[in-house]
C-alpha cells in the first residue's frame, strides 16, 4: 500500500475520515448528556494520549517503563503555574511547555535504562512516579501555597475565548488528540520509528547499524513524556478540573500499563482501544450489577470483580496474543474479508457450473 | 584463474594489533594480529571455540580486548564500540541471526540505511519535504537491495515468520544497505543447504565484484572457503596458526594437524 499523504494509505485516511465525522459531527448531534462528556469522552482521550506516550516507551522501545502518572503530574502542574505565572503564553503555548517540562523529566528518569532492562527497569522508572509526587507535595510553591491540599484547576480560555462547557472541552481534548496521534503516527511509522523498534528487537544489531541506544532510549522517554505530560495537563483541566497530586499516583500509572497491553503492544490504534475498555468496563459491570441483579450485588465486589477480570484477561493476553486487542480487530476483519471473498469464490464457481 | 578484477586488492583497511581478550581466566584470544587488505574477500577459519567470533566481536567494539587494537584505515581506534565502527564504516552479520524479528524484511533492511537518514525526529513527525525525499532515497536503494537478493516476494513478511536460510539473506542485506567499506560475515552459510550455500557464495562474490566491498567471513565449509576467499586465516586456541592464500594454508602443517589431530 503506497501513502498517498504524508504516511497515511488511503486506507488511513478512510478511518480518519470516519473517525473525524464520528467525533465531530456525530457524538455532538446525538449525545446531550453530560454525563458521557465529562465520565467517559474526555478521560477516555486523555488517557488514550498517555497510552500513546506509554506505546512509544514500552511497545515501540522495549523498554519496561512504570511511571507515566509521574509525568502527567509533571505536566498538569507545569501547566497550572504557566497559566498562574506566565499568562502571556496562552492555553496552548503553556500545553506545549508543560509536555516539554514533563519531556525533561522523562530524560531524567529515562538515564536508567542505559544501564538496566527488563523488570529492573520498571523498578528504576517508578522513581519518577514517586519523586514526582513527592516534589509537588513538598514544596508549596507548586501548589502556590494553597494549603487545602485541592486546588481548582484555572479556566481554559483560548484566543480570548472561554472554553467552560463540556462540550467545548471535548473538542478541546479531541483538537489536541488527535494532532498529537497524526504525529506520533508518522514517528511510528518513519525512520524514527524504525529506530525505536529495533533497539526493542535486537540492540546489538541495532547498535552495529549505527543506531545509537543512548539517544533512542532517551528519545523515546522525553517523547513519551511529553505525551503523559499534555495528558495529564488536559487530564487535570478538562476532565478533574482541579490539580492534586493523588489523582496521579501509581494506580494510574498501572491503569496506563494495562491500557497499553490490553489494547495491544506496539499500535497506535491499540492506545484508543485499551483505554476505551478500562473506562468502559466498569461502567459496564455497574450497569449490570443495576439492571439484570438489581443492586443485589454489593459495589464493592464489583470493583473486585472488576479488578480479577482485568488481571485474568492481562495474563490471557500476555500469553495468547500479545499483540493485543488491536491485533483481534485486525484479525476479525481479515476472517471477514476472506469469508465474503469465499463466499464470492463459490458463488463464481456455482454460477460457472450452472452454465 | 586470470579474470580481471574491477576493485584491485589494495592496501590494508583493516589491521588486528596483538588482540588478547580473556573472560575471567579463559583466554579467547592471546596476542593475535592479522590484516584485511581493501576489496579482498577475507576468511577467519578454526575448529569450534578457536575465538572466531570472539574476534568479530572485539573488531566491531562489542567486545573489549584487555590487550591491542584494531585500526581502519592505517589509524588505531580508541575506545572501539559498534556504533563508532558502523560510522567508519564497518558491518556486520550475527552468527546467530540478530534480525528485528517484528519488523518486515524492508523494515529491517531500512534499519541498515539508518547512517544515510540525517532528519530528526521532529522533522519525522511533521512529515517535512526533505523526510520524504530522503525516505524514498533510502526505499529505493533498499529496494535494489532485495531485488539483487532476489527476495522481493517476501519483503513485507515478518522476519521471525522466515525460513533460517532466508533470514540469513536478509542479514546480508540489511549490511549491504549500510553501504559500508567493509562487512563481516559470521557464519554466513551455518544450516544451509548446498544450493543455499552457493546462492550465498554468488551474493558474497557479486557484492565484492561489483561494488568492491571487503568481505571477512567466518565459515566451517572448506570448500566454500578455499574456493570463494583470497587469503584466509587460521585460529587454533585463539592464536594464528595460519595465515596466506587457500593453497598455503592447504599445506600448512599445523593446520592439518588442528583440524585432524595429531598422534602424541
Amino acid at each position: 500500500m503506497k501513502p498517498i499523504f504524508m504516511t497515511y494509505t488511503k486506507k488511513d485516511l478512510i478511518n480518519l475520515a470516519v473517525c473525524m465525522v464520528l467525533s465531530v459531527l456525530i457524538i455532538p448531534t446525538f449525545i446531550k448528556t453530560e454525563y458521557w462528556y465529562t465520565s467517559i469522552l474526555i478521560p477516555w482521550l486523555c488517557l488514550a494520549l498517555a497510552t500513546i506516550g506509554q506505546q512509544i516507551v514500552m511497545g515501540y522501545t522495549g523498554q519496561l517503563a512504570l511511571g507515566a502518572a509521574g509525568f502527567m503530574a509533571a505536566g498538569a502542574f507545569a501547566m497550572f503555574n504557566l497559566i498562574l505565572r506566565v499568562p502571556d503564553l496562552g492555553f496552548v503555548g503553556s500545553l506545549i511547555v508543560s509536555g516539554l517540562i514533563a519531556a525533561a523529566f522523562g530524560i531524567l528518569f529515562g538515564l536508567p535504562s542505559l544501564k538496566v532492562r527488563g523488570i529492573y527497569l520498571m523498578v528504576a522508572t517508578l522513581a519518577s512516579q514517586f519523586f514526582i509526587i513527592w516534589m509537588i507535595d513538598k514544596f508549596g510553591w507548586f501548589k502556590n501555597y494553597d494549603s487545602s491540599g485541592i486546588i481548582t484547576a484555572q479556566d481554559i480560555v483560548i484566543l480570548g475565548k472561554p472554553f467552560t462547557t463540556p462540550l467545548a472541552m471535548y473538542f478541546v481534548c479531541l483538537a489536541v488528540t488527535t494532532i498529537l496521534t497524526l504525529l506520533a503516527m508518522n514517528m511510528a511509522r518513519g525512520s524514527t520509528g524504525r529506530n525505536w523498534m529495533a533497539v526493542r528487537d535486537m540492540d546489538i544489531a541495532a547498535e552495529s547499524m549505527g543506531v545509537s541506544l543512548l539517544r533512542t532510549k532517551v528519545q523515546a522517554f522525553a517523547i513519551s513524556a511529553f505525551y503523559c505530560g499534555v495528558a495529564g495537563a488536559l487530564f487535570a483541566f478538562c476532565y478533574l478540573k482541579s490539580l492534586e497530586p493523588v489523582a496521579f499516583d501509581i494506580k494510574l500509572s498501572f491503569k496506563i500499563l494495562f491500557m497499553c497491553i490490553l489494547g495491544g503492544l506496539g499500535t497506535i490504534n491499540g492506545a484508543f482501544i485499551g483505554a476505551a475498555f478500562i473506562l468502559l468496563f466498569p461502567v459496564l459491570l455497574n450497569a449490570i450489577g443495576n439492571n439484570v441483579f438489581h443492586g443485589a450485588i454489593d459495589a464493592t465486589i464489583i470493583s473486585s470483580i472488576e479488578q480479577v477480570i482485568f488481571g485474568l484477561l492481562m495474563i490471557i493476553f500476555m500469553i495468547y496474543e500479545p499483540l493485543g486487542m488491536a491485533k483481534l480487530w485486525e484479525n476479525l476483519k481479515q476472517s471477514m474479508r476472506s469469508k465474503l471473498s469465499s463466499s464470492r469464490i463459490k458463488n463464481l464457481k456455482s454460477s460457472a457450473v450452472k452454465k | 584463474m586470470t579474470y580481471e578484477r574491477k576493485f584491485k586488492i589494495g592496501k590494508p583497511i583493516l589491521e588486528v594489533n596483538n588482540i588478547s581478550l580473556a573472560f575471567g581466566g579463559v583466554k579467547a584470544i592471546t596476542d593475535t594480529s592479522f590484516n584485511v587488505l581493501e576489496h579482498e574477500v577475507r576468511a577467519i577459519i578454526g575448529p569450534n571455540g578457536a575465538g572466531k567470533s570472539s574476534m568479530l566481536n572485539c573488531i566491531n567494539g562489542i567486545y573489549k580486548p584487555q590487550k591491542g587494537s584494531v585500526s581502519f584505515r592505517g589509524k588505531v581506534i580508541p575506545n572501539i564500540t559498534p556504533n563508532i565502527m558502523a560510522q567508519m564504516g564497518l558491518s556486520r552479520t550475527f552468527q546467530n541471526l540478530a534480525l528485528f524479528k517484528r519488523m518486515s524484511v524492508l523494515d529491517n533492511i531500512l534499519v541498515g540505511r539508518k547512517l544515510h537518514t540525517k532528519t530528526n525526529f521532529l522533522e519525522v513527525a511533521l512529515q517535512l519535504p526533505k523526510v520524504k525525499k530522503e525516505e524514498k532515497l533510502n526505499r529505493d536503494r533498499s529496494e535494489e537491495i532485495i531485488s539483487f537478493l532476489e527476495i522481493e516476494d517476501i519483503k513485507d513478511t515478518p522476519v521471525g515468520k522466515l525460513p533460517y536460510g532466508l533470514q540469513k539473506k536478509v542479514e546480508l542485506g540489511r549490511a549491504l544497505a549500510t553501504d559500508s567499506s567493509i562487512i563481516l560475515l559470521d557464519e554466513p552459510m551455518a544450516g544451509m543447504n548446498v544450493e543455499e550455500k552457493r546462492d550465498m557464495c554468488r551474493f558474497i562474490l557479486k557484492v565484492n565484484d561489483e561494488i568492491g566491498t571487503t568481505m571477512v567471513l567466518i565459515e566451517h565449509d572448506m570448500g566454500v572457503v578455499m574456493d570463494i576467499s583470497d587469503r584466509v586465516v587460521v585460529l587454533d586456541y585463539g592464536k594464528v596458526i595460519g595465515d596466506g592464500t587457500p593453497d598455503e594454508i592447504m599445506a600448512n602443517q599445523k593446520v592439518i594437524d588442528a583440524y585432524l589431530g595429531v598422534e602424541h
